[in-house]
């Protein structure tokens, strides 16, 4: 399970690499000192949050840094005994798709829209070989059917939107493995995928990489990913290495500061014990159906169900998790709740008082007792508004005075651990934690009684991510608020909830404690998610792998 | 800092600043116009009829002999009275319409048809129409070249605000209990501004265009008032005589278009980056 013993030459090797951005007068390092080793058959990842330039890594070897931006300033890259940095550009196109190829993270964009899938793979093959059309498609088959995918032929005649996500990047795999590349480069390829599909894209690469024995560089920030795929990990911060070893040393026993803090800092599936919030029920929702419609020619409409049915309570001081892939109807949910979707069935109880669905037909009064906070921190706060006129408008919404507002936005910065002086800024001058602490300050400077975080933290690096959580809870025991957490990833919703409904389809397919569902999931979906989540089996925080199943 | 950034790519390249240069020169002759001409340009000289250049009128005489300088330096005023009067009906009408339509969606469909029913009206048709009406007078004319830019502006805003109503500050500011009003004003339509500005180049240099076009046809600006397009009107009988009477207000008139879209374009690369590079 170990790394392979380097008893053969290296794939690739990477000596001191230095990356400076392309500015003449003023270059500035963005890779320093990176060196590395890819032996035949192995996965190296490349673990580091954003900015850590484990992609900048990956594109140097590839030769695609972007020539205005970023340059290679030193050391060396050897491929199967060739420094790229004094091979010509035209004897990189060769290698590349040959010896060593990629695989990017969005599938939906990766591929040529009205070009059929048979074609786009066909045409690496002619770019470097002289195959005829005939062998061609041959090969092309094959291939289809080596990534798993049913029906090779009819995949072969479809377009790109005839595909879900998880079977695009399957033919993205099948486009970068088709001429057999010593090395595949894949940068953060199931991060955009539903965790059942990242298992079975996960499980597709491993399978792929025994059989060809191919050398694979993998990219990710997700430590759960690593523990799945990688048999050496070369943890990355600020452009420089942190620390290298095989995947037993880095998860078990990290030396660096750094290190430690990263991997202590993912999330597991077990839940920590937690008494069951026992208040009376401040959020009432009742038999809740939802239906997109869509008008045809004839006035019909033929509706998508986002939510049927729905049935949910929230207690006081509780935070209930709600889990679900895309397209679950789980966003939805929360905003139906708020009222920035109308057009539902059903009721919402807020202390007993029935809501208008719209947010327009509801008083400032009902709107101030539920807040929400979004997922992308970039766009959640308005880009030309100082950071005190987003932080107090609700309250001035309110007709509270502006030195009240002031003083009253003054000590919730203190509860999210942000410094007055912010006030004065602007968000594009903080970073993506840090406005998210402000989303949070906007939201429960109102003193909601619910608070609704729509993947709040899922667009955050996991340290970050875990200093949010933290947060998260702090708040809701200063102030007793409900949390009600929307989330795809069911380890952060069973680190922070109290209660954990899986929904699937529009529908709520199981609800209870983290340990009732993850411990003992009832139904067949429950159990998938469960056993598609990466990572389950080590228990991050204590450097060890679980001994027992979680729950 | 950032609006310093754009205004600094924005003024860096030199067609750019010629452009400006010439931008400056046009609004200059219009100010003031009454001390730079040397003529008046409407005193009728029968004595000096269809002069070539010489030193008391520097560009010439026309068929009545009045200065040709003198003429295109007054000339300015109309154009620039026409573009600013133009662009200031189509952004006003424009951006009202754009806003009921992109924010309250029930008025979205019968808005945007009626501006559809608008834009299928050709401009210079609409024009002719409404001058020989109500008579040929300057505010007719903007009046009649304003109406068909109104709905650009309006699908303009519209879409704008569309694509932001979704923003998630936006919907924030809906869940804090802010008013829609202002919802529309603080935080959408600040968004408009500068694809607005962008816009606002093209129009006023169509708006200077279509004057000329209509004041050439006779059915602009009244002929005995100094325009580039009436300019060119009179001149055109005697093009072979004197080609000067069409080339030199036609040159000026190229110019000032040229040069107002060069600055749009450069504006709209400064203040969108992805379209930064591109043709």
């Amino acid at each position: 399970m170990a790394g392979t013993s380097p008893s053969t030459e290296p794939i690739l090797s990477v000596r001191d690499l230095r990356v400076v951005t392309a500015s003449r007068s003023n270059p500035r390092t963005v890779v320093e000192a990176v060196t590395f080793d890819v032996m035949p058959g192995e996965t190296l990842c490349i673990v580091g949050e954003s900015g850590s330039g484990k992609s900048v890594t990956a594109f140097s070897v590839m030769g695609l840094l972007p020539p205005d931006a970023l340059r290679i300033a030193g050391g060396a890259v050897t491929l199967e005994g060739r420094n790229l940095a004094e091979v010509r550009y035209g004897e990189i196109l060769a290698l590349r798709a040959t010896t060593m190829s990629m695989v990017f993270q969005e599938p939906m964009t990766a591929l040529n829209p009205v070009q059929r899938i048979g074609e786009q793979i066909g045409e690496v093959i002619r770019i470097h070989r002289d195959t005829p059309a005939a062998e061609r498609r041959r090969m092309v088959l094959k291939m289809l059917a080596e990534v798993d995918l049913p029906d090779p032929e009819r995949i072969y005649a479809a377009y790109p939107h005839e595909l879900s996500g998880g079977q695009r990047q399957r033919i993205v795999i099948a486009m970068a493995l088709i001429l057999e590349p010593k090395l595949l480069i894949a940068d953060e390829p199931t991060t955009a995928l539903d965790v059942t599909t990242q298992k079975q894209i996960l499980h597709l690469m491993r399978e792929l990489k025994t059989r060809h024995n191919t050398a694979v560089i993998f990219i990710t920030h997700d430590f759960g990913v690593v523990s799945e795929i990688a048999d050496r990990i070369l943890v990355m911060k600020d452009g420089m290495v942190v620390e290298h070893g095989t995947r037993e040393q880095i998860l078990t026993n990290p030396v660096a500061a750094y290190t430690r803090k990263l991997v202590a800092s993912v999330p597991n599936l077990h839940p920590p014990g937690r008494e069951a919030a026992r208040n009376a029920a401040i959020l009432q929702v009742r038999n809740m159906s939802k239906t997109y419609g869509r008008a045809s020619l004839f006035g019909k409409t033929a509706g998508v169900a986002a939510l049927s049915a729905i049935d949910l309570d929230v207690h006081r001081d509780e935070v209930v998790g709600i889990v679900g892939e895309s397209g679950s109807g789980k966003s939805t949910l929360a905003r139906c709740i708020i009222g920035l979707v109308d057009g539902w069935q059903g009721e919402v109880r807020l202390g007993g008082e029935a809501l208008a669905p719209n947010s327009r037909q509801r008083s400032n009064a009902i709107k101030q007792r539920i807040q929400i906070v979004f997922q992308d921190p970039y766009r959640s706060l308005n880009p030309r508004r100082v950071v005190s006129a987003s932080l107090m408008e609700g309250l001035r919404n309110f007709g509270m005075g502006e030195r009240e507002a002031l003083a009253k936005v003054s000590e919730v910065l203190a509860i999210v651990g942000l410094e007055r002086d912010v006030l004065r800024r602007y968000p594009h001058q903080f970073s993506g934690g840090q406005r998210q602490r402000l989303c949070l300050a906007r939201a429960i400077v109102m003193e909601p009684e619910i608070l609704i975080a729509d993947e709040a933290v899922s667009a955050l690096d996991v340290t970050v991510q875990a200093q949010v959580l933290d947060l998260l809870d702090d708040i809701k025991r200063r102030t007793g608020v409900a949390i009600l957490f929307i989330t795809h990833d069911l380890r952060v919703a069973a680190q922070i909830s109290d209660k954990i409904v899986v929904m699937q389809k529009g529908r709520i397919v199981e609800q209870g404690t983290p340990h009732q569902v993850i411990g003992a999931p009832q139904q067949d979906y429950t159990r998938e998610l469960i056993g598609s989540a990466p990572g389950a089996g080590w228990d991050f925080k204590n450097f060890r792998a679980f001994d027992t199943a979680p729950g | 800092m950032v609006a310093q950034t754009k205004l600094g790519t924005f003024l860096s390249s030199w067609p750019t600043r010629l452009a400006l240069l010439m931008i400056v020169i046009v609004i200059v002759m219009a100010v003031f116009a009454p001390w730079l001409a040397t003529h008046d340009p409407r005193f009728l000289d029968p004595a000096v009829r269809l002069r070539g250049p010489s030193a008391a009128h520097w560009l010439g005489t026309d068929s009545y002999g009045r200065d040709l300088y003198s003429r295109i330096i007054f000339g300015s005023r109309v154009s620039l009275l026409v573009g600013s009067g133009v662009l200031a009906i189509a952004i006003v009408f424009g951006v009202l319409f754009g806003a009921l339509a992109g924010y309250f969606r029930s008025l979205d469909s019968l808005i945007m048809r009626i501006m559809d029913g608008v834009m299928a009206i050709p401009a210079i048709l609409l024009a002719i129409a409404m001058v020989s009406v109500s008579g040929s007078s300057l505010s007719t004319v903007i009046v009649a070249i304003a109406i068909p830019e109104i709905p650009r502006v309006t699908r303009l805003v519209r879409g704008i605000l569309l694509s932001v109503r979704g923003e998630p500050y936006v919907e924030a500011a809906v869940t804090l209990g802010t008013s829609p009003a202002a919802i529309l004003v603080r935080h959408m339509l600040p968004n408009t501004v500068a694809p607005l500005i962008v816009q606002g180049t093209y129009i006023f240099a169509a708006a200077v265009l279509i004057e000329a076009i209509l004041s050439f046809l006779g059915a602009g600006i009244p002929p005995e008032v100094p325009s580039w397009g009436n300019i060119i009107a009179d001149g055109r009988t005697y093009f072979q005589l004197l080609p000067g009477l069409v080339l030199y207000p036609g040159i000026v008139l190229s110019l000032t278009i040229l040069t107002i879209n060069m600055v749009g374009d450069t504006a709209r690369d400064a203040l969108d980056p992805k379209l930064a590079g591109r043709a």
